[in-house]
């Protein structure tokens, strides 16, 4: 819709336009030199500006009053014949009588201007329930999502991202850690072998071994990724997510474990929680501990919930990296991601991760 | 390690209740696994005795016992237990007790006969899952007495789950130190007899495994009661340690297993042929072992034979042949200790499971043989009486284990635990441990048990003392240490951009599995270079995967399946490769699509998702990276798995980085999709290498817009204009868009026309008319001459 145009008046109203009787008669009421004549016609007119239902009969109004040939115009062409003693009086007369005529037009003009813009708006009504273009989104997965928020709190604490490769050799993600050769997790049940001695990694701590083999302390990182185990049902998945954790340095201690872990946990479920470090064994670090949390479920029972495994990094595996025990210590601690997601998003089967059905994931959009 | 918590309290004091010794269990690292009380409930149930059983008059199944319970006058009970005989002795609960299950028992009539309590099985008592019948009790159990006190009751089951640095803890006796030194208190390790030898029967004993077995002894004991018994307390204390009762013999050799942690093994020395010889099995041995199943043995087998032929799977089980029966009268009893390697994996490769190989594949003390062959003789005497044989020994000295002195500096101890733990209690739970304690100028010197094998180094000792001390009284602190502010890499993105981007753009992540089907590979025609699992959980998880695309797309037909028709996935992850040495991991982003171009709305007008969808998802990745003109897409070298017409190459500053397209409708029809599918794949390094912005002035001075139309051969890609009109007008050129493109009635067959818009500008002033005209002349030159280009009128 198109806003009429002001100052286009010429063009409208060139139409038929009926005026009050009275405009008719206005030449001979100036003739007779009737001066409250004027007065009543002009009253007359404002009445008419007054009533005008449209821009168009407005306009109409102004071309009868003040066009070329219009009543005022007509008046004022007509003061040349006065005597001039009456001329100044009876023009300044006219004059005002116009500028009144001017102004009113003027004042409905707008009113009714505001008027038309009032119903068009009123017109202009959206449903504005209807849903919006092209507003839909995907979504991260949820052990992408638990991923980027644990390593996101690590990074605050300085811990930075580290990475391996998935297919691994026996002694990155064995022997350099210290498994003895006859270890239970290196047997074919446990673990994915290729035809060359070749494995898919049991566990994200090879990453430390080959960021212990790339440089020397102080150094503190987090290598989160893919690992394989050769197992299947609701608990356990061929292929899940580990994030490793490490630091060394000259003074990192038992304590200091325990402190960035209390802290991570607390940050990553944003509470408190009754935590205990409990006596473990993993080849690759000394004091071996493992890491219950006080958890209540959802029935309001409570119960110690393993989450995390940590420990001091074991000498011999500083040694194999290059690293002089005497001088650094160092503490690592590993987690399943799937097993946090499950416990921050309530996801009870593990296999809902890897199955990629859309009604399960875009829960986590 | 499952085993009788009064037991374990008849070995070592433990001034706790139930409840705080699990605690304490757990906390000091031998992880408790569960608790089963035992004998709650046993108010009012006695030990009986069934004097007359009669049929039921009514009831074939049941029978009206006569039992005498000890109170003078005998009880009525009617009883539907297969075994209710005459003379047997069982529980009764008598009227008004109340049993673990939940039943009160009541005087009541059944089948029209009165029954005054209620003879019980022992799963009715809470005490075993074995329902078959009555629980025999012996002959000897006295009647009348409360249940509970003749079976040591109330009592439990505690089970625990040890690591593997703990196989000590796999014997009562090892336990029992352990917890004496959480409580602080003393073991009591029972006395071993020296048992009497009366006869002299031998067998020699020929050690030819090298350091595999460097210590085994053997003894036989002759005539003994096949028949014997084996004591209620005895068997209860298997039965509570998960084992059952399978006769005197057998039961012994459990039983001393279990209290020392040695593995002993009994033959029937009647089957037994000559000396015992102990050596690596002949590849195409074979050995029929206890269970039934036949072994097909190699040389990296140990086994226990004799002059003829093999006997027993040394340390993991016995032999069928010569395994102890019930006609047994003539016993060779074998112990021995075995080198770890030499048993580990052994059981597991040939499928079995056996309490020996547990134990002697995490390491039995070698201290203990003599000890338990005592024992267990003393025992088997007492319970089935007959005759010991002078103990027969074989030793390779040099081939046991020795256990060393280990240093413990004061220092190190604060250091690694970030606790100062006073010297005084250092040595106490050290010794407390059993460990021979020096004190040395900076700390001590410290010597492990036998039966420790995990003690060889500073750590292990510290971590004995954090365990001991408590993980819990190490305060929480968090590092201050120094750490460099590493630089923060602009020139990369991080995934999770990418990622995002494209979850922004509707496509939801997956994450599939990296191993797919050999034959998924083959299918698609990705099989090349693909590296295979050897051990594969199954045929669709074999080969590990050269793409994402095969398992996105198997994912979206799923979803399809699933009634979802508009689908978009994407992942990141790696493909594998095949290389010289390691096999190449490449990071990739892949993408499928597949179903409306939007949601179903109502809005628009719908339409399926084309190409230009994809690419224009695609293109919105490759923006992030702020570097437009690194691109380029062309149709050449397309895989097999993309339609020949409708795919793309994409290239990164002239590199192939990855594809976009259809997916060929042979592959769309085998996953059953029944519309397009469109997918891309790229390599993640591409995507993620960003510029690093030069900010450069803006330019002053306005640009001039030019729109020419050209009429040219369909075949001619926008691409080459572009690249042309690029080329003909360099910097004078700001931007260059296509926004029509024709082709029908008003042209020539095979012919188009392409309307774009040239944005033109001069960094140093202000482009005249006559500047515009000249560059649009140019332009039209370069089409003309390029691309066979003709000017629209």
């Amino acid at each position: 819709m198109r806003r009429p145009r002001a100052g286009a008046a010429d063009h409208v109203g060139s139409g038929p336009v009926s005026l009050p009787m009275s405009f008719l008669q206005g030449a001979d009421l100036i003739r007779k030199g009737a001066m409250d004549a004027l007065a009543t016609r002009i009253d007359e007119a404002l009445a008419a500006i007054a009533g005008a239902d449209s821009l168009d009969a407005l306009e109409a109004q102004r071309v009868a009053l003040l066009g070329k040939s219009g009543f005022v115009t007509e008046q004022l062409k007509q003061l040349g014949a006065l005597p001039p003693e009456q001329r100044k009086a009876r023009g300044a007369e006219v004059n005002r009588a116009r500028d009144r005529l001017v102004e009113a037009i003027a004042a409905r003009r707008a009113a009714l201007e505001e008027a038309a813009f009032a119903q068009r708006l009123a017109c202009e009504r959206l449903d504005v329930t209807l849903p919006g273009r092209r507003g839909e989104r995907g979504g991260i997965h949820p052990v992408t999502r638990t991923l980027e928020r644990i390593a996101a709190i690590f990074a605050r604490l300085g811990y930075q991202r580290a990475d391996g490769p998935e297919i691994e050799d026996d002694w990155h993600n064995f022997e350099a850690l210290n498994f003895p050769p006859h270890h239970p997790a290196r047997a074919m049940h446990d673990t994915f072998y290729f035809g060359d001695g070749r494995l898919l990694r049991t566990h994200t701590s090879p990453v430390q071994v080959r960021a212990m083999q790339g440089r020397q302390p102080p150094i503190r990182i987090i290598a989160p990724g893919k690992v394989y185990r050769s197992d299947s049902d609701q608990t356990h998945s061929p292929m899940f997510h580990q994030i490793e954790g490490l630091l060394v340095d000259e003074t990192s201690s038992f304590a200091d474990l325990k402190g960035t872990l209390a802290e991570f946990v607390r940050a990553f479920f944003e509470r408190d929680f009754e935590m205990r470090f409990r006596p473990s064994y993993f080849p690759f670090t000394e004091p071996s501990a493992e890491v219950d949390i006080r958890w209540d479920a959802a029935d309001g029972s409570e119960r110690w919930l393993e989450v995390l495994g940590c420990g001091m990094v074991h000498p011999k595996v500083l040694e194999n990296c290059g690293i002089d025990p005497e001088r650094y210590t160092g503490f690592a601690f590993g987690l399943g991601i799937e097993r946090f997601a499950m416990l921050r998003y309530g996801v009870d089967d593990l296999r809902a991760f890897f199955e990629n059905d859309l009604r399960f994931l875009r829960q986590f959009a | 390690m499952k085993f009788s918590e009064n037991w374990l309290r008849e070995l070592v004091g433990i001034p706790a209740d139930r409840a705080t010794l699990v605690e304490r269990l757990t906390m000091a690292g031998l992880e408790v696994e569960s608790v089963t009380a035992l004998g709650a409930g046993l108010d009012g149930v006695v030990v009986a005795e069934i004097v007359e059983a009669r049929p039921h008059p009514d009831a074939d199944r049941l029978r009206v016992c006569t039992v005498q319970a000890g109170q003078g006058t005998p009880l009525q009970i009617v009883c539907g237990a297969p075994n209710a005989r005459a003379g047997l002795k069982a529980p009764l609960a008598t009227i008004g007790a109340s049993l673990p299950n939940g039943i009160a028992i009541k005087a009541a009539k059944l089948r029209g006969v009165e029954s005054q309590g209620m003879l019980c099985s022992a799963r009715e008592l809470g005490l075993d899952a074995d329902a078959s019948g009555l629980l025999e009790l012996p002959a000897d159990a006295p009647v009348g007495t409360p249940l509970a006190r003749y079976l040591g009751l109330p009592d439990a089951s505690i089970e625990l789950k040890l690591t593997p640095n703990r196989p000590d803890c796999l014997g009562m006796v090892g336990l029992a130190y352990d917890v004496a030194a959480q409580f602080g208190s003393a073991a009591r390790p029972p006395q071993v007899e020296v048992a009497p030898v009366a006869g002299s029967a031998r067998r020699g004993i020929r050690l030819e495994a090298g350091a595999d077995c460097p210590r085994y002894l053997g003894r036989m004991i002759a005539g003994i009661d096949p028949a014997a018994a084996t004591p209620l307390w005895l068997a209860e204390r298997l039965r509570r340690a998960g084992l059952r009762p399978l006769g005197a013999v057998v039961d012994v050799t459990n039983y001393v297993m279990l209290e020392l942690g040695q593995p002993l093994h009994a033959f029937d020395d009647d089957r037994l042929d000559g000396d015992i010889v102990v050596r690596r099995a002949r590849a195409g041995e074979t050995l029929t072992l206890l269970d039934g199943s036949e072994a097909k043995l190699d040389d990296g087998f140990l086994l226990i034979a004799d002059a003829t032929q093999p006997l027993a799977l040394a340390g993991v089980m016995g032999g069928m042949d010569s395994r102890v029966t019930a006609g047994t009268r003539n016993v060779f009893l074998e112990s021995a200790h075995f080198a770890p390697p030499a048993i580990m994996g052994r059981a597991r490769r040939l499928g079995l499971s056996s309490d020996a190989a547990h134990r002697f594949e995490r390491g039995v003390d070698p201290e203990l043989p003599r000890l338990a062959l005592e024992r267990a003789t003393t025992l088997l005497l007492a319970i089935a009486g007959g005759s010991a044989g002078p103990v027969c020994a074989a030793e390779r000295a040099q081939d046991l284990p020795t256990r060393t002195a280990v240093p413990l500096r004061r220092a190190r101890l604060a250091r690694v635990l970030g606790v100062e733990v006073a010297d005084a209690d250092v040595a106490r739970m050290l010794a407390a441990l059993g460990m021979a304690v020096e004190a040395t100028g900076d700390g001590w010197r410290v010597t492990p048990p036998s039966r420790r094998f995990d003690i060889e180094r500073e750590e292990d000792l510290i971590e004995e003392v954090a365990r001991i001390h408590g993980y819990a009284r190490i305060p929480t602190h968090v590092p201050a240490g120094a750490f460099a502010l590493a630089p923060e890499s602009e020139s990369r993105l991080p995934d999770a951009a990418l990622r995002e981007q494209l979850a922004a753009r509707g496509y939801q992540e997956a994450i599939c599995y990296a191993f797919v089907g050999a034959d998924l590979l083959k299918a698609w025609q990705l099989d090349a270079g693909a590296v295979a699992l050897a051990n594969p959980l199954s045929a669709d998880l074999a080969v590990m995967r050269t793409s994402l695309l095969p398992g996105l797309a198997q994912a979206l037909a799923a979803n399809r399946n699933r009634q979802q028709a508009r689908v978009r996935l994407f992942e990141v992850g790696r493909s594998f490769h095949a290389g010289g040495g390691a096999p190449l991991e490449t990071a990739r982003v892949a993408a499928v699509a597949c179903g409306e171009a939007a949601a179903e709305q109502w809005g628009e007008p719908a339409r399926a998702t084309d190409f230009f969808d994809l690419k224009g998802d695609l293109q919105s990745l490759c923006a992030l990276g702020g570097a437009p003109q690194a691109w380029r897409f062309d149709g050449e070298d397309l895989p097999a798995w993309l339609h020949p017409g409708r795919g793309a190459r994409l290239l990164r500053d002239g590199r192939p980085v990855g594809f976009l397209g259809a997916l060929h409708p042979r592959l769309a029809r085998a996953l059953d999709l029944g519309a397009d599918a469109y997918v891309f794949e790229v390599e993640l390094d591409a995507l993620a290498q960003r510029r690093v912005p030069r900010a450069e002035a803006v330019s002053r001075y306005p640009t001039v817009r030019r729109d020419i139309a050209v009429e040219l051969a369909e075949e001619v890609a926008w691409g080459a204009l572009e690249a042309t009109v690029r080329a003909a007008l360099g910097e004078a050129l700001a931007d260059l868009f296509v926004f029509d493109r024709y082709s029908g009635p008003g042209l020539g067959d095979g012919r188009k026309s392409v309307a774009m818009g040239l944005i033109l500008q001069d960094r140093s002033r202000t482009l005249t008319d006559e500047d515009a005209d000249r560059h649009v002349a140019r332009a039209i030159v370069a089409l003309e001459r390029d691309c066979g280009a003709k000017l629209r009128g």
